[in-house]
């Protein structure tokens, strides 16, 4: 409608699911020849933009504008026939095609009434050629790296439809040489005058490409920056939620007390498989300890390392100066060590049991399956949980599934806090529930540490952590890149370590 | 000419387990030549295709299925339902050219009502076509309990006739096997349809995602399941020459044993149709060797338990060689 260049105008736009508003108010514009980063934090609504814009959600209201004209996708294919193709993380590929037929399957050139391979063969051969792609065409697609892969499904939403590409995590699972070769591709892509969507938690990897930035917070446009003129602090400030300008710089909290501390878990060196590097890290007795940095950084990773629910590949991880064995995660349980994983829904609520069942799980698995807990016991538990930390609910046989997401965040805690842990770890919990919900569960959390539990806790919001934490570690591109704590704790220090910049004094890594 | 020998090569590698399951054909035959005298020879060798013809058409339709990720367990229900009804109707007088297409639609849009509600409800396939199995079998009793016995001049010149090749006797119900086979092989490799199966094996999702059209595809793998079953059916009344409703009992377990011994994975997106061919004729020499030392037909199973298990296993191993090679290859490729 503006201007001459302009291939996708999304105004006003608004999406919500029952309960949340997933989106309210969001804008985005896209301009062919223009490489466009959307950033934003866990359940900024990114993702649910993108579904939008390709037809796998609908919109509840706003408009999509695709070359000035009104669009309406129902469907991916739908979108695919208007010009708007997309590229996830996880390939959606087949891995038993051949790369060849992957490129052109459902469009098959025809002899005859029948395929004419040589042609799907030698077309795709030329089409991977401009991607600078030598590979064999003919060999099934598992057979080569995801990055390849994912060169293909781009080669091949590329040859379907030429406006718009969406790239959405493109570079999670790819080494730095491959990398580079996307940015290679996508150069290519915009200089041929193609819209790109690139979808990252990346920093440095938004600056190496991308032309503009938006940034969303919590279903909400934040803005459009032009990335040259964009610092990286201030982009990190608009992700987590603060203007660089506003940030207190001292903090209020209590230098620690001096003095030897016992260490409760240690962890040296510290490989998971393909995901964190060389991690160093005590936790004390009785701290909260914060484990900072974007999703993606490798702050999962780590408690998911120490839970044994991913395989230890080097280092070693000890508890209480013993060995953890790593072996899944009973024998963590039984050591004593907790886990509250970021995906309430699949993760950690089993929907369809009651809230005293869901809540006793944990010790029930600690104890052993022979030795059952009576239905008595059960009851006094749940009771006792359901007191404690305030679960809503008309009776403790209500299904979890009918609890709002703050409730059922509080039985995951409270089926942990049951087996009486040592080391307690939280990654996301306060993810998707109301703000007063928010701060109980911050209350208990630093109510539990206060009465010597030892506390890990993750999350993306920066207030939060900086209200709960002790102690707080840095991490970028999955490595330690940073520790704070008492004093040091502040945001403009935390947010200089995870934009990479060179404040703080134990920060090794180069930008 | 370098394209043709790249395909060659291809050839080889992604039959890896079809190129086994064809060596253990000839091991086996080899063995049974070895031990016993008179066993080698050609009417041995189509023997097996006679035997087999039925067994070959059903089991390729339900490579079909098994190729989307699917089973369909009715079809020993449908060819036993095939030959009862195909019987009664032409006693109570029918023509043979009236009764074999009838029987065959009956068949197709049987499996076309599995695959829809399969696909239409997210039923589990195993359910839909287990109540499709118990339909059938109770049709069959239905309508009679005796075995009928077919005496159509038709049926009688199929069951008998046969060409003679070199002393061995090939009849005619093996060439519609024959074309089936061929059928299979032409739709799986050059048509959009079958290609599709396999895209839809692979991974469903993705699939959709790339708008095949998935829910057509699935439907129309059961309707040619249900096809093939009743035209197995047909085949198995020119071979017994009667319809009785306990035939074959258990037999769907035997085409998909013989699927997954040619190299057909039940999670979908693996297999060839000339694979199970030869699965099912390995099903068949091992019947005629127990036949040749005078064992208990039972036996028969037995041994193809063993190779059934040995071949998944294989399979398995197969799988997760290529999987840490490629695993290998990207840790490669991340340190260069």
């Amino acid at each position: 409608m503006s201007s001459e260049n302009m291939l996708i105008q999304m105004e006003h736009i608004s999406k919500s699911f029952p309960g949340v508003a997933a989106l309210d108010d969001v804008s985005l514009e896209l301009k062919s020849g223009e490489i466009h980063a959307l950033l934003g934090e866990n359940g900024a609504g990114k993702s649910t933009l993108i579904k939008v814009l390709t037809g796998v959600e609908e919109r509840d209201g706003g408009s999509v504008l695709l070359e000035g004209v009104p669009v309406f996708p129902k469907s991916p294919q739908d979108a695919q026939k208007l010009g708007i193709s997309t590229v996830y993380q996880e390939v959606n590929l087949c891995p038993n095609l051949s790369v060849a037929e992957n490129i052109y399957i459902g469009r098959e050139p025809k002899k005859r009434g029948s395929i004419d391979w040589k042609k799907i063969n030698q077309d795709s051969r030329t089409l991977l050629d401009r991607f600078n792609l030598n590979i064999d065409v003919t060999k099934n697609l598992d057979f080569y790296s995801v990055a390849v892969q994912q060169m293909v499904a781009i080669a091949r939403a590329v040859d379907i439809s030429a406006k718009v590409l969406i790239l959405d995590e493109p570079t999670s699972s790819l080494s730095s040489v491959e990398v580079e070769k996307l940015f290679e591709v996508m150069h290519m892509l915009k200089a041929q005058g193609m819209g790109i969507l690139f979808v990252t938690h990346f920093l440095d990897q938004v600056y190496a490409v991308s032309d503009t930035i938006t940034v969303l917070r919590n279903g909400r446009y934040v803005g459009t920056y032009a990335a040259a003129e964009l610092p990286k602090m201030q982009l990190v400030g608009k992700m987590l939620g603060k203007e660089y300008a506003e940030l207190d710089l001292s903090s209020e909290k209590e230098e620690l007390i001096g003095g030897e501390r016992e260490c409760l878990l240690e962890m040296k060196q510290a490989c998971g498989p393909g995901t964190i590097s060389n991690i160093d890290l005590k936790i004390y007795k009785g701290e909260v300890l914060g484990i900072s940095g974007l999703l993606g950084s490798g702050r999962s990773e780590i408690v998911r390392l120490i839970f044994g629910i991913d395989h230890l590949e080097q280092g070693e991880i000890s508890l209480n100066s013993q060995k953890l064995a790593g072996k899944g995660p009973l024998p963590a349980i039984r050591c004593g060590v907790a886990f509250c994983p970021e995906n309430r829904k699949t993760e950690g609520i089993i929907g369809d049991l009651s809230i005293r069942e869901n809540i006793i799980l944990a010790l029930q698995a600690k104890k052993g399956m022979l030795r059952a807990i009576s239905r008595a016991d059960a009851e006094r538990i749940a009771d006792k949980y359901i007191k404690m930390l305030e679960i809503k609910t008309p009776s403790q046989e209500q299904r979890a599934k009918n609890l709002s997401g703050g409730n059922q965040q509080k039985v995951i805690l409270a089926r942990w806090l049951a087996t009486d842990p040592q080391l307690l770890m939280l990654d996301e919990p306060t993810r998707g529930i109301d703000v007063g919900t928010k701060a109980e569960i911050q209350k208990i959390i630093v109510g539990l540490a206060e009465q010597g539990m030892t506390v890990v806790f993750i999350s993306s919001e920066i207030d939060e952590m900086l209200r709960c934490c002790s102690r707080m570690i840095v991490l970028r591109d999955r490595k330690k890149v940073g520790e704070l704590s008492g004093k040091e704790i502040a945001e403009s220090a935390v947010m200089s370590l995870i934009a990479g910049g060179v404040k703080n004094g134990e920060n090794k890594e180069a930008v | 000419m370098s394209e043709s020998v790249k395909t060659r090569k291809k050839f080889r590698i992604r039959n890896m387990s079809l190129l086994v399951t064809v060596l253990l054909f000839i091991g086996l035959f080899t063995a049974g030549s070895a031990a016993y005298d008179r066993f080698f020879s050609l009417s041995t060798f189509c023997n097996l295709l006679n035997d087999g013809s039925y067994m070959i058409i059903a089991s390729i339709g339900i490579t079909f299925v098994l190729l989307t990720g699917g089973i369909d367990i009715s079809i020993s229900s449908t060819i036993a339902f095939t030959c009862v009804f195909s019987a009664f109707l032409l006693r109570t007088g029918f023509a043979a050219g009236v009764v074999i297409p009838l029987v065959l639609l009956i068949g197709l849009l049987f499996g076309a009502l599995m695959g829809f509600m399969i696909d239409a409800y997210k039923l589990q396939p195993f359910i839909v076509t287990l109540a499709g199995q118990f339909f059938m079998r109770g049709l069959c009793a239905v309508i009679s309990t005796e075995s009928i016995p077919i005496t159509d001049d038709f049926y009688k010149k199929m069951a008998l006739n046969k060409i003679i090749f070199a002393g061995a006797k090939i009849y005619y119900y093996v060439f519609i096997a024959a074309v089936v086979l061929i059928g299979a092989m032409f739709v799986l490799k050059y048509t959009r349809f079958g290609r599709t199966v396999y895209a839809v094996g692979g991974n469903e999702l993705s699939a959709s995602l790339m708008g095949l059209p998935v829910r057509k595809t699935k439907i129309m793998v059961y309707s040619i399941s249900g096809f093939c079953a009743a035209l197995a059916g047909v085949v198995f009344s020119f071979y017994t020459l009667a319809g009785y409703s306990l035939q074959n009992v258990g037999m769907e377990m035997d085409a998909i044993s013989s699927a997954v011994i040619g190299g057909t994975l039940l999670t979908g997106g693996v297999g060839t149709v000339i694979g199970t061919t030869v699965g099912v004729m390995i099903q068949g020499v091992i019947q005629t060797i127990v036949t040749y030392q005078n064992l208990n037909t039972w036996w028969t199973k037995v041994f193809s338990a063993a190779l059934l298990c040995l071949f998944i296993v294989i399979q398995r191993i197969l799988a997760g060689r290529s999987e840490k090679i490629k695993d290998v290859r990207g840790k490669l490729e991340k340190t260069a």
